[in-house]
Order: C-alpha cells, then structure tokens, then sequence
C-alpha cells in the first residue's frame, strides 16, 4: 500500500512550506504523488528518487578521472586535508539540516577553518545591516494575519518564492485580514516589471541602484520634510502617495530581496530600510524581512550563532577565539585574496554560483564537495561525497526566512550505506581525533548522540 | 559511577539548617548518600565552604531572542572572547550572551547546577531544545510564555479555567516546557497593533481582557494544574519611574489564591527581576528607589516569591518577550533594535544597553537591586538574578553576592559613581549596613530557587537522595577575608564543582562534560475535546505550521528528566 | 628615539598577521625577542622573525620607539594594531587593518593599503601616500562607536565606506570616494579633495562633510541652506551648506535639532 504523508516540508525555497503531501510507494523509495507544492516543489520531490543519485565518494586519480572510492577513504582524506591546510575553508549549507550545520562547527573548530554560508554571497549584506541598525520583524503568521500593507522591494516572489504570496503575504485571509488581498495594499519597487509588480497597486520603477535614495526619500517625508521633485526617477507625487499608504496602514510589512542586496551599497540598502520601518512604528506597526533563498538558509546563521555568536564568515584559524569580518572572512573575498588553502563546498554548487576567478583561486588547492548530487562543483572536485537529502530522505531541524524552526520529515528511505550530512560531519571529526590523538568532545554522552553511530 | 568523599568542608545547607558545621559529603552514583566505601575519590575540603550546586530561577541562555542577541552584536565578541579553557574544549564566545558553550562552561565554574530558560516562544520550541542541547554540563528547562497566548486570552475572556489548564497542559507537553512564564500580561498581545497596556485594567485590543485577568485566570489554572512551579511573571510596565504602584497591584492578586501542588512549593506567584518594577518618581528627574515599599509586602505575604534582577554597571544587551518595553527602550538610546512579533504567541525584542555609572539612573538602577536583597527578610523567597542579560551578564552573580554580603564593596562601587550624592539621596543604599551572610546567600541561590521551582527533592541542597550537584568554594566560613574582592573570585571560580556525581570542574577550570539533563513537566489530564478542536481549527486557519510539526521531537531532548503531574479531572 | 628596522625576506602563502607589529610590543626589546614576537598564519603560529629580518634596537617606551619596514608589505595584516605611540613607516604597500583601533603615534605607509585603515581609531595620526580600498576610518561591525579621535589622511583615492558611525577625529581623501560617506555618523570631519559618487551622509546624525569635487548624486535626505567661505585643509573657496540628512533622527539644543552639515565646493 502506498503511504500518504501530510505536512511535509519542502526542501526548496525560504518559505519552506510544511503542508506537502507526499504519496509514496509501498517499499519507502519511490515519491508517487506530490500535492499542494508549487511546480518547482513537485519537482524536486519527483527528482529526489533519481536512480542516478551517486551512492559512493569518488576521488580524482592522476589522470584526471573521478573513481569510486569508500566513505572509509573519503573521511580519511578529508581529515587529513582539513588537518594539513594553513587555513581551510568550509563553505555553503544550501541544503543541509540544522543537525548537520551543528556537526560541522566541531569539525571546523579541529580545522582551525573559516566556516561561511551561502548568505555570504546572497543575504549577507543583510546581516551587516542587522548588525549596525537591528532587526524589526515577525514571523510570517503576523504578515497573514495582520499586514494591510505589503511592500516587496527588490523582490519578485512571484518567481522566487512561488507560494509566499498564496500561503503569507499577498492572497491568504488571515485572522484580522479576512478579505485578502482586497484588503491589502501592495507595494513593488522593482527596476522591471516583475510578475509581483504587475500585482501591485503601487509600483515604483526606480533607477538601478538607487535604492538608497528612494528610502531616503520616503524617510525625509516621514519626517515631514520636503524632497526634490524627482527621487531615484520616481516622482515626488509618487513618494508622498506611498508614504501615505504606509502611515495609513495598520500594520506595514517591508520585504526585500536581492534587488537591495546586489547592488551598490548593498548593506546599506537594507540598513536604510530597517531604519524606515523603525520611523514606521511611530506612526503604526511595521515590520520588515529578508526573502531568504534557501529553505533552511536561515540555518547556519542561527546555529552557529548560537555556537560562535557570528551567522557567517567564521574564522576560527585563531584557535583561542572566532573572528568575524566580512570584506576579510567572507569566502570569495578569501578566495580572491589566496587567504586559504583547502576548499570544502557543501550542500552548494559553488562551481555555478560562484565568480569564476574566485573558482579558478580555490581550484589550485585541494577542492572537496559534500553534495547529494551531481553538479558542477562536483565535477571540478578533488573528491566528491554524497550524503542523504536533508528533507526528502533526512529529517531535521530547518530555519523558514522569518527564522521560525520547522522539523522536516524524511518521506524517503535513505540510499544504503549513503550518510546524513551529520553523521558524515561527525565521522570525519572522529577521524581527525584520532589523526591527531585527542578525545573527541562530545557535549553529551556518546550513547545519547542524535544519530546511531553505524551508518545503515 | 565512582564513590567520592568531600571531606571536612565547612557545609552549608539551608535545607537542613546546617550553618557551615564542618563535616563529610558523600557521593555514589550521582546521588548524595549517607556512607561511601573506602574506595572513593577524596576532595579535601578543609577550610573551604561546601554548598549545593547553584540554581538560577530565571535567566535567558537558549532560545530564539537570546541568539538574535549573539548574531546582532559582533561587537560584544570583539577583543572580549578569551578562551579560558585549555584545548579539549569547545571555544567560547560573547560577553554579555555567551555562546551555549560559554554559558554551561561559565555557570559551571560558578558552581551551579540548574538554570532555567526564562521566556520560550511555544513557535519556537525547537530552536529552544536545541540550544539547550548544545549547553554543556548544566540542567536546564524552559518557560513557555502564556500571557499573550491567543486561546489563553480567549478561554480566560469567557472565565474557562479548565479550558485554559486544558490547553496549558497541552502546551507544556508538547513544547517540552516546565511552567507558566507571563510578560507584560496582555501588552505584549497588544504591541502586534504597536500599542501596550501600562495598567492592570488596559483592555487588550480586540481580545477585550485586562491585564489583572490575564494574571488571576494563569495563577488558578497552575493551580488547577498542580504546577511544580507556580505563575512566573514580568509584570507591566517594567522600567518606568513610578512603576512600583502597579507592581503593588499586581502582587497584591496573589493574596485570594491558595498553592495546590504535590512539590512543597508554597508561592503562588513568582515576581521576577523585581528590581525593575520597583521604581518611584514620575520622570527620569525625580526617579528614586521603591524597593523598600514593594519588598515590605513581599516580606509579609507568604504566598510570593522574588529574584532581583540587579544592575551590574556592565555595557549588556536588553532582551525580553516584553516587545513595547524594547521599542520604548530604543527610543531613549537610540541603538540597533531587534523585535520578532510572534503570531498568536508572543513577541520579543532585543536593544545592547550601557549601565554607565556616570549616569544617575543607572547607578539609582543598581542600588535598587541590592536594597531588595537587602531589605528581604526571607532568602528563601528572595533569590540572586540579573535578569541575565538584561541587567547585566549571569557571571556578575559573584559580583552580587559581594555586594549583598559587604558594606564596604558597595561603599567603594557608590565612590566611583560620577552622581553619588544624588544617586545617595534617591535610594536608601548608603544607610544600610545589613551584611548578608553565607546561609542567606545559600537560601538565596540554591535552597530558595529550587523550593519556588519545586524542585527542592533534586536541588538546592546536599540531603542524601538528592542529586550530587556539589560546590566547594575557597573561602574560610571562619575566618572570612576583609578584602571583598575574594568573595567574589571565589564565587566565580569553583575550587571545585561536582555535577551529577561527577567532577566537572577543580580549581575553576572545566574538567569534563558531564552529564546534562533537560527537565520538562509531563502533565496527563484527561483529553479535553473542545479545546483540542479549537487548537486543530487554530492550526489549519491561523497559523503558518502544521500541527504535526509543532511538538518538539523526542531526539532534540535527548537527555530527558521527566515530571510527570497527573490532574484530577 | 631608537628604530628598529625590519626587511621582509618572505612573502608569507596565507597573510601574515602581524598584530604584534607595533612600538608598544616592540618597545624594550631585542631584536632577537622581536623577532620571536608572535603572529599568525592561518592556524600556524608563526614569528615576525619569519617573514623578516630584525635590526636595530627600540626605545624603552612605545614612544621612543620607531618601526620602519623595509619593504613590501602586501600580505601583511595588523601593522599598528592597537599601538599607542612611536611611529611606523612602511616602505610599500600594506594589508588590511593598517592602525586599527590605534590611540596614539603615528603610521606613514609610502604605497597603497587595503581595506579596514584605522577601523575604531581612538587617536593619532595615518598617513597613506597611495590609495586606500574601503572602509576608511570605519567602526567594527554592529558597533555604534566608530572612529572617536586623530587623523587619516590618504593621498590617493579611497573605496566605499568611509567614516562609518564616525564620533571624532578627521580622515582626509586627498582624490576621489566612491560612495558612503559618514553613514550613521554622529560626530568628526571627513574631507573629500576629489569627487564622490553618492551617499554622502545617509543616516547621518551629527558632523561635517566637506567635499571639494562634485558630489553625483545628492541624498534627497539634505537640504541647501546657504552659502559660505571656508577653508578647508589649506584650501580657500565658496561652499553650498546643506544640512541632513533630514530623514534621520537628531538631538535638540536648547529645543533646536542639530544637523549634520554637509559642505560641496560651489560650481565656479
Ligand atoms: S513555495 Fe518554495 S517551499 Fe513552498 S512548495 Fe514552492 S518551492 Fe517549496
Ligand atoms: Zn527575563
């Protein structure tokens, strides 16, 4: 008999919706039905079963080929090479479970390596702004309850995040918003005419780049000041007809996307926007959120907050204490600079995504991709181990974009002998232990780790 | 596990009335025992003082606002995160919110055994276990936070009690919570719409229930329930000038109701970080110290219990389910302000804060935390807190007991103050000589909390049968140094500290892991249909997770220590 | 005054970081002790003896001390970190963090320096005769107390952030800035010879900006209030005042708000 799995998450995007439901074959391998998932979410679930996945490390040989190798050798040579390099470097956790960002902090601690996330080069221009001006938000159970306004700036979640605009921000009637989307006022700010600009009731077709005007602007009105007539290519009209909209609402609801972290000034572009929803919240309730990619991208900022007290771009090369500084640690700035000597790329496809001369830095040394699958980091690895895939055959604790934690299910059973991200972590941590004959620090006792020790 | 012998230690145990008499402290299989054979390990205690391990009634260590605290502020990392371990351990950082590593290091030096989790955001339950998890050495629990809940306010609108107990049990079980924390009842619910409720009989917005039944309503469901710790609340309107009328207020609804539970818990209301609810004057220009007036009924009224949460003088950073308080607070310095709206739960905020002693407020601040000390005449209801982080970082609590136990350290703090005359003249501070003594620090660390917890069979004492959490500190009960200064080195530094039967840390550095537990109250009450109906149809309209996913799983608990409440229906 | 000379013999693979390259750590030493003096390579510790050869003596003191490095010092992080007094000249290039929260002496580097020059800067004197990339006298991340006291000047051109969370002190571009000047300032003076793209003074509460070029886009945020003489780091000439950034919080005085003033050289 088939089973039917309900409020499954999906391993996707940052609205990691968690009300899939997953038909799936009798002997637990095969996903037969997927519903209420966007197109892209139904995809993955119906790919998650490929027959191809790779169930082995493979190692590059002398003549360029890729070999099979066992997990035995893969852990022994990735201790060995986080052991010898001067300073190694561990980046991505696109894709990983919160268990196993927490695993790999041991491990990048024994390294002395710079722990980084994909943040670094997507959202992490946010965190910057967080650091200098803070964070005022919610969860997004607030958005669909209460928000009668709703501006998407530098966003296109119509795109991006398929079903943010169904399930928190555009359509759903919440608990003070019965009548939806009748109810809300939305606001674009977007060069293009994006599939969320087109919905608006308000869209700002700002210059490139000028964002940091335009916020500026609204803010200088706020305060009841005057502006010229032309801001960032938006008439003034304009800006004091937004600017009302805003006063006028009862709660204002800001997110931004990489529309404000990609172009100059990025952190800023977000600093100026925190501090426009603080002078909000003396006229009304407003608060404002990253439109994180990743389903579990939120993760690594909050674990190893919690383990370092940085989100990202970790050096902890110093041994005594974790130094922070992007500009300096963050990877492809590291990369750029010949600053590290070993690459770790994991859950990420650093190969695509990447600058290609940062690619090109990284490639002279030794290059290891920790992936369930194929890519083109893979590809160009010195050695690529396959784990299991954190919410489709791994469980786990993920962080959705408004950092509330959701515990995603494994619908699938695992490939044999494939290992969770965690349990990989954790042997190959044992492994540089014992390189270096220390005791492994295992904050509880061994019996009670989370995983079985034996990887099925 | 091994046997060991803490000998001829100087033991002071509140809890048997033992006032540093100098005897033996025996221990086998992670319990206190009467005898151990021969063979156990022997710790010379002679001339130092034995207590049980510390316990901390309220502090926010694991969870989502804590952690936001950590990611927003590099700069309480920058050049203040020395490594005091030796390899073999795991790094620490953070000042004043240290990376879980650092704070079950940190508190483990300090001798203590417990702390509690003082706010948990039910949404984010996970997150809170999870830290919990990565806190080494140290028991903990958490507080979900009630007093804004949505069903709570509404069962409690319509005078349900059973409903509310209904749901609280549900949520206790399933958050793998202890008790029953409240902030700012009702004002939190009403900042979703940006606003607060300042007095006891501000209507919430829209839910059309005041603060004082909010208090009254969660008071008689713990003790329909038989809590093993009663009602934890943050009161309204925390930190403003005048407050301590409105504290009055709200200690004085504990008087009509009478403590149920099988624990020998004797409060019905526990008033946290009293010291910023106890404020006179009307403006920062005239704001005084109320603590006399408000520790006076305290004093008498059996049924209450306190912690202190005294200002340390230390740059921190503010964080509190209270969301108004935090964006009130940023308005006044003006730093980086973190807030998360939780639906239907909570909310919080979180603002760095500097306590500088060359202004009036601040030091006023600090005199008012110590003159509740002082002017308690129960340290079995009075307990040792800075609200950590808020007042300022749990490793200050040395600093404290120096200050409570020493005219002459607090004399030498009000001498470097830059406003001592008026901060002399706005608090009672200089005219107190009361020295506390290291049986009322006892009562007020260890035997106290655990009591008000209801944990007092576990905790907070060296009774035989009780865990073997066991401090031995480097101060000689017979002849205690003139300089104030030791009391605090050896507060902070353990000579030795044994958790769950296990040496975790000898002459202040850590030794080992130990053995953490993380203890949850399993309440069993009969299944209440109509509330799991509206908490099924809440789930599938109003909140943006499913109900199969919002009980914490098991493996993120992994070392479980389970009380278990059975209710009469 | 007593030097000490410092010739590089080795480029270090990974940075230096030479965060004990100042008169302080040097001050009373002998070479041979300076030169065992610590630093790092990725997780190796390693010595100032490794990547260079030691001569010369120091003062007794920070003060009496002077540091001339002898060479290139592209990979080389730290130099001044934290120092208190003497001098430090750099015959070259220098790395990143070039007198980062230095309080006292003075830094003169001949070449270039990357980014993060006189980050949280308490007081003394930087010198650069080249460029400098970004973050200019700049605060730590997520601090509010960014540069308090003493003076940066670059000869060259500098990069984006420049002055950020700055209370006091003075930096100096002596040619162009790209964008971010003064951001979230509330205090100081920052002098800009040449152009800038933007941003100049956003979110800024207190302090003044003079920027001698042409400013390409201007914050909507500031607002003309006059014209004025000044001179300005020896240069006489008509400035439009604008004042800003207006859509930021500001202090009152006496039940007036406080502005930052933002002064641009008036077209000829
Ligand atoms: S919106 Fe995102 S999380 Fe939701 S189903 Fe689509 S891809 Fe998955
Ligand atoms: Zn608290």
């Amino acid at each position: 008999m088939p089973k039917l799995i309900t409020q499954v998450g999906c391993p996707y995007c940052g609205s990691s919706c968690d009300d899939i439901e997953v038909l799936v074959s009798d002997d637990g391998k095969k996903v037969l039905e997927v519903h209420n998932a966007c197109t892209i979410g139904n995809n993955l679930f119906h790919h998650a079963n490929d027959s191809t996945r790779p169930m082995l490390p493979r190692k590059r040989q002398p003549d360029g080929s890729m070999k099979e190798i066992s997990y035995d050798e893969a852990v022994d040579y990735t201790a060995k090479t986080l052991l010898a390099a001067k300073k190694p470097l561990i980046f991505g956790f696109g894709s990983t479970n919160c268990e196993g960002m927490s695993a790999v902090g041991r491990v990048a601690e024994k390294a002395g390596a710079v722990l980084d996330n994909c943040a670094s080069i997507c959202h992490g221009p946010s965190f910057l702004a967080i650091f200098d001006n803070g964070y005022p938000s919610c969860t997004l159970g607030e958005v669909k309850n209460r928000a009668d306004c709703v501006v998407f700036w530098g966003c296109n979640p119509m795109h991006a995040h398929p079903r943010h605009t169904s399930r928190y921000s555009i359509f759903p009637r919440g608990f003070f918003t019965q009548k939806g989307q009748m109810q809300r006022t939305i606001i674009s700010v977007d060069p293009r005419v994006s599939d969320t600009a087109k919905l608006a009731d308000i869209h700002y077709m700002l210059n490139q780049g000028h964002d940091y005007e335009l916020f500026d602007a609204f803010r200088t009105v706020l305060r009841g000041h005057d502006i010229p007539d032309e801001v960032a290519g938006i008439k003034k009209e304009q800006i004091l007809q937004g600017a009302e909209a805003m006063k006028k609402a009862r709660f204002v609801m800001i997110f931004f996307g990489m529309g404000c972290t990609h172009t100059d000034g990025r952190n800023h572009n977000v600093d100026i926007a925190i501090s426009l929803t603080r002078d909000l919240n003396t006229h009304t309730k407003a608060s404002i959120m990253a439109m994180r990619g990743h389903y579990n991208i939120a993760g690594p900022g909050q674990v190893w907050s919690w383990q370092f007290g940085f989100p990202y771009c970790i050096d902890l090369s110093k041994g005594s204490h974790a130094h922070m500084n992007p500009g300096e640690t963050s990877s492809v700035d590291l990369a750029m600079r010949d600053e590290v000597d070993c690459f770790v790329n994991v859950g990420t496809d650093a190969g695509a995504h990447w600058p290609i001369d940062a690619v090109k830095h990284v490639k002279k040394h030794p290059f290891i991709t920790i992936d369930p699958n194929f890519c083109m980091a893979s590809e160009i690895s010195d050695l690529h181990i396959p784990v299991r895939i954190a919410g489709v055959d791994e469980g786990g604790v993920v962080y959705r974009m408004d950092n509330v934690p959701i515990q995603f299910k494994a619908v699938l059973k695992g490939l044999t002998g494939v290992p969770s991200d965690e349990e990989l972590f954790d042997m190959i941590y044992e492994r540089m232990c014992k390189l270096t004959l220390t005791e492994p620090i295992w904050l509880a006792a061994l019996e009670h780790r989370k995983y079985p020790s034996v990887v099925s | 596990m091994a046997e060991i012998l803490i000998k001829n230690g100087f033991v002071i145990d509140p809890t048997r009335k033992i006032d540093g008499d100098v005897a033996d402290v025996a221990i086998k299989d992670g319990k206190i025992v009467d005898t151990v054979s021969s063979a156990a390990k022997v710790i010379d205690a002679k001339g130092k003082v034995v207590m049980a391990g510390g316990v901390d009634v309220h502090a926010h260590v694991a969870g989502p606002k804590v952690n936001v605290g950590r990611l927003f502020r590099p700069e309480d990392k920058l050049f203040k995160s020395p490594m005091a371990q030796k390899n073999g351990y795991r790094m620490e950082s953070g000042f004043s919110v240290p990376s879980t590593f650092k704070t079950g290091y940190d508190y483990a030096r300090m001798g203590y055994a417990f702390v509690m989790e003082a706010a948990m955001p039910p949404l984010f339950t996970a997150h809170v276990h999870e830290e919990i998890h990565d806190t080494p050495i140290i028991d903990e629990a958490a507080l979900p936070v009630f007093g804004n809940n949505w069903f709570v306010m509404d069962y409690l609108k319509k005078g349900e009690i059973e409903n509310t107990a209904a749901y609280i049990a549900w949520l206790i079980r399933v958050t793998k919570g202890f008790g029953i924390k409240v902030v700012n009842p009702g004002g939190t619910a009403a900042w979703s719409w940006g606003l607060n409720c300042l007095s006891l009989d501000d209507p919430v917005p829209y839910f059309e229930i005041t603060p004082r039944e909010i208090i009254i309503g969660l008071m008689k469901a713990n003790e329909y329930l038989g809590l093993p710790h009663s009602m934890h609340i943050h009161q309204n309107n925390l930190g403003n000038p005048g407050n301590y009328a409105i504290t009055l207020d709200s200690l004085k609804l504990a008087e009509g109701i009478k403590p149920k539970n099988k624990f020998g818990r004797e409060q019905v209301m526990h008033s946290t970080h009293l010291q910023f609810h106890s404020y006179g004057g009307d403006s920062w220009a005239n704001f005084e110290s109320k603590a006399k007036e408000v520790m006076d009924y305290v004093n008498q009224n059996k049924g209450i219990t306190v912690d202190l949460g005294c200002v340390t003088l230390d740059e921190t950073t503010t964080m509190t389910a209270d969301g108004p308080f935090e964006h009130h607070l940023n308005h006044l310095n003006h730093l980086k302000w973190c807030n998360v709206d939780v639906e239907l739960e909570t909310a919080a905020g979180v603002v760095p804060y500097v306590y500088d002693k060359n202004i009036k407020v601040c030091g006023i601040q600090w005199a008012v935390g110590l003159e509740l000390g002082l002017y308690a005449t129960d340290p079995n209801r009075t307990f040792v807190s800075t609200d950590h982080p808020n007042a300022g970082p749990f490793i200050r609590y040395p600093r404290i007991i120096k200050w409570l136990m020493s005219k002459k350290a607090r004399e030498a703090t009000l001498d470097t103050f830059k406003y001592k005359d008026k901060v002399i003249d706005a608090t009672n501070i200089h005219s107190m000589d009361r020295e506390l003594t290291l049986y009322e620090i006892a009562q007020m660390t260890r035997s106290g909390p655990a009591k008000c917890l209801g944990l007092s069979n576990i905790y907070g004492g060296l009774a035989p049968g009780m865990n073997a959490d066991v401090g031995v500190f480097d101060l000689n009960y017979k002849n205690m140094p003139s300089d104030p200064e030791m009391i605090e080195k050896a507060f902070l530094r353990a000579a030795c500290f044994i958790k769950s039967g296990e040496i975790v840390v000898r002459d202040g550095e850590v030794l080992g892991h130990g053995h953490k537990n993380t203890i949850w109250v399993n309440v069993k009450m009969p299944e209440n249909p109509q509330v799991m109906r509206d908490i099924t149809q809440s789930f599938t309209k109003d909140y943006t997770v499913g109900l199969s996913n919002y009980p914490v799983r098991d493996y993120l608990a992994p070392h479980p220590f389970v009380i278990d409440v059975d209710v009469e229906a | 005054m007593a030097t000490v000379t410092l010739k590089p013999t080795k480029t270090p693979t990974i940075m230096f970081e030479a965060f004990n390259i100042t008169p302080d750590a040097f001050a009373g030493k002998t070479p041979a002790q300076i030169a065992a003096l610590e630093g790092r390579e990725g997780k190796i510790k390693v010595t100032i003896g490794d990547f260079f050869e030691v001569s010369g003596s120091p003062g007794a003191t920070a003060a009496e001390t002077d540091i001339v490095i002898a060479g290139d010092c592209s990979r080389v992080k730290y130099i001044g970190n934290k120092m208190t007094a003497g001098s430090i000249t750099v015959n070259g290039n220098a790395d990143m963090y070039v007198g980062g929260w230095m309080k006292g002496g003075k830094i003169h580097v001949k070449g270039n320096v990357h980014s993060f020059c006189g980050i949280g800067m308490e007081g003394g004197d930087i010198l650069i005769d080249g460029k400098a990339e970004n973050y200019v006298g700049c605060a730590y991340r997520g601090d509010w107390r960014g540069m308090k006291d003493g003076t940066i000047r670059i000869k060259g051109s500098a990069g984006n952030d420049i002055g950020t969370f700055m209370l006091g002190g003075t930096i100096i571009i002596e040619n162009n800035a790209f964008i971010h000047v003064s951001t979230h300032a509330e205090g100081g003076t920052v002098i800009i010879k040449g152009d800038v793209e933007g941003r100049v003074g956003g979110q800024m509460v207190k302090g003044d900006i003079y920027i001698l070029g042409k400013v390409q886009y201007m914050l909507p945020g500031f607002k003309k209030i006059e014209v004025v003489e000044k001179e300005v780091d020896g240069v006489k000439g008509t400035f439009d005042h604008y004042i800003g950034d207006l859509g930021e919080r500001h202090p009152k005085s006496k039940g007036k708000e406080i502005f930052a003033n933002l002064y641009v050289k008036a077209a000829a």
